[in-house]
């Protein structure tokens, strides 16, 4: 179990940089999963602290011992690659106790211990097979048994689950969860999967374009996205965004096409916003409904417990998702109704959440 | 799914094989036919037919203590010159794969050895190990007499050794560093959070994963020392002094064609062969199990 405090942490490759000053603390004993689409530097990140990459700038620091200098092995971190990065000519016993053998544990302990993690994994029975005679199921869980084996302080996990079919993500999912709660070793997960994010995370990372967008519990990052992007990127369908303007009694939508009332009015005046609005949230009504918007069905989308709803609103794309029993035909006419306690405002020009209509309003109890 | 194209008549494959066909015919399996017959005859030297004379000359052969000086010196040199190519050439791709900027320009600087003739280098070398003029003139001239590979042996074939290997540390180079770029990066990344440093890497992970390359570069290099070394010696020593360095290859050129013992030549070249085709066969059998596929 350890902390880890990152501290103003960038990385540079030749002229480009990846990662953009980045400051976090994590818990002992944590569960955090930092999340975001390829290319945000979330794996550099990751491979910072395991010290597989240089940090350029800023330092990291493990139970208040700062590791830039450190090699990997000093750091205490094990790590789970992507595509498992299992040995291939050792096999399933030799390549979790590796690091064993290394670090010259004795034979008879070594054993001890590979049958010990083998056994937690359920791998007794393949021990002796290469890793090209496994499933990928199986490849997965010789790699967390290596990463375990260690009783490392910090696990870190680099999209350990992508290479896997959707079912038996689902199943390593709630494993690696079991895991944790039984090891409690301070972990780290990477993964661009927002469902895996969700349900693994204590704590979760939004990160975009070498930036942290936002961190917080899955749960504040759904009700109180910090940025558009943490909007959009997070909640499956995409959150609908429209561009409006703020008016004394309402919202000025899509260049003025539509109109909302809104008796709060609490931006400013002609505040160019972009208005958010999750599909789960918006009510179907009959056309013509005061207050609601009307649109043009495009297509629906069946998902056995609900559907997804997708219409056209002036040009603009938007979605609605509901359980109720309605079934709209495409071309159909249908009503959205949007309360304003649904809504999420943020700014035009950066993408930054604008909470001026809850400043009163105490903070939800998360 | 692998694609394949496949003919629906068997006559077009085989007209696409045929040219292949027709140039080893000609160039080995017929040559090959020659000489075993030669082998088992007595050849007139300035033509005239020739005698059959059964295994006679392999038994004269087989008798003659300068035939097995020159197989001793043959193994000698295959032995140490393949070892000396490979661990070369190993270290240098190791170091490569570790720090990768440049590795392109290495991989065509280290070729061009490959490319030269071999009495071209031969001829560099003579020039380079020339105990009266090149760069061991410095040596001789603080030790007098040190090196002279036109009287010792023993400098005489470290000569030969050197300008061979020369030669194949760079073709085998090239082996060797694409073996080592094609492991996957994070196989090392994953041993080096295993705690494993460096050296223990090479030992645990890399080493045993370029296996196949090795073991094809020791079946190549073994058996080109054998053949491709005969511009080499001719060059350099002449297979002097005092047959130090009268490899089986160049043995059969200067009994065949400056003795014009023609069948004794043949009957050599059978010879050459047949230890070729047994070192072969026992690295296939006894080192290849050491080998780890993937």
């Amino acid at each position: 179990m350890a902390s880890i405090a990152i501290r103003g942490v960038k990385k540079n490759y030749a002229k480009t940089q990846v990662v953009h000053g980045v400051d976090l603390d994590f818990a002992s004993g944590e569960f955090v999963v930092i999340l975001g689409p390829s290319g945000c530097g979330k794996s550099t990140l990751l491979r910072m602290i395991a010290g597989l990459e240089e940090i350029s700038d800023g330092t990291i620091a493990i139970d208040g011992m700062v590791v830039n200098k450190l090699e990997p092995r000093e750091r205490g971190c094990a790590m789970v690659f992507q595509n498992y990065a299992l040995y291939p000519h050792m096999s399933v016993a030799q390549n979790i106790g590796y690091s064993l053998k290394v670090s010259g544990v004795p034979t008879a302990e070594r054993n001890q211990r590979i049958q010990a993690v083998a056994r937690t994994l359920g791998l007794e029975q393949l021990l002796d097979r290469k890793p090209m005679a496994l499933s990928g199921g199986q490849r997965q869980r010789v790699a967390m048994g290596r990463a375990m084996i260690r009783e490392p302080k910090v696990f870190l996990f680099d999209e350990p689950l992508s290479n896997l079919d959707a079912k038996l993500r689902v199943q390593m999912r709630s494993e690696i969860r079991k895991l944790h709660r039984r090891l409690n070793a301070t972990s780290v997960f990477v993964t661009h999967d927002q469902v895996e994010a969700m349900t693994l995370a204590d704590r979760l990372v939004v990160m975009n374009g070498g930036r942290v967008e936002q961190v917080g519990t899955p749960g504040e990052i759904y009700t109180r996205p910090a940025s558009r992007f943490v909007a959009t990127f997070v909640g499956a369908p995409a959150m609908n965004i429209l561009e409006g303007t703020v008016e004394l009694d309402g919202l000025s939508l899509l260049g003025g096409s539509r109109r909302l009332a809104m008796a709060r009015a609490g931006l400013p005046v002609g505040t160019k916003v972009a208005m958010g609005i999750r599909p789960e949230a918006v009510r179907l009504v009959a056309p013509g409904t005061a207050g609601a918007l009307d649109a043009t069905v495009d297509l629906v989308e069946e998902l056995g417990a609900g559907r997804v709803i997708y219409v056209d609103l002036d040009g603009a794309p938007f979605s609605v998702m509901t359980s109720e029993a309605v079934h709209p035909e495409p071309g159909s006419t249908v009503g959205l109704k949007i309360f304003p306690d649904d809504m999420h405002f943020f700014s035009s020009e950066t993408g930054t959440r604008l909470d001026v209509f809850k400043a009163s309003v105490p903070e939800p109890a998360l | 799914m692998e694609k394949r194209v496949t003919f629906s008549s068997w006559t077009i494959g085989i007209l696409f094989a045929v040219p292949q066909l027709l140039l080893i015919f000609t160039f080995f399996y017929w040559p090959a036919g020659q000489a075993v017959y030669w082998s088992l005859t007595l050849q007139q030297p300035w033509g005239g037919g020739n005698i059959w004379v059964g295994l006679d000359n392999f038994r004269s052969i087989l008798a003659n203590a300068d035939y097995w000086n020159s197989i001793t010196a043959s193994l000698v040199f295959a032995g140490i010159s393949t070892g000396l190519a490979m661990f070369v050439a190993l270290v240098l791709a190791a170091l490569t794969d570790r720090q990768l900027a440049g590795s392109r320009l290495y991989r065509v600087v280290l070729i061009w050895p490959y490319g030269i003739a071999a009495p071209a280098l031969a001829m560099a070398f003579r020039f380079v190990l020339a105990p009266e003029a090149g760069f061991m003139a410095v040596i001789n001239q603080v030790w007098p007499g040190f090196w002279d590979p036109g009287l010792d042996g023993a400098d005489a074939m470290a000569s030969i050794i050197i300008a061979f290997s020369w030669k194949y540390v760079g073709y085998n180079f090239i082996f060797f560093l694409a073996a080592f770029q094609a492991i996957p990066r994070s196989l090392i990344e994953a041993a080096a959070m295993d705690g494993s440093g460096v050296m223990r890497r090479f030992w645990d992970i890399q080493f045993p994963l370029i296996t196949p390359t090795i073991f094809f570069l020791l079946v190549i290099n073994i058996t080109e020392s054998f053949q491709d070394s005969f511009g080499i010696v001719d060059i350099m020593t002449s297979g002097g002094p005092a047959n130090a360095t009268n490899l089986m290859v160049y043995k059969i050129y200067s009994d065949g064609f400056k003795g014009l013992d023609y069948s004794g030549a043949a009957a050599q070249s059978i010879i050459l062969m047949l230890l070729i085709v047994v070192l072969t066969i026992f690295q296939f059998r006894f080192i290849e199990r050491r080998v780890h596929y993937r």
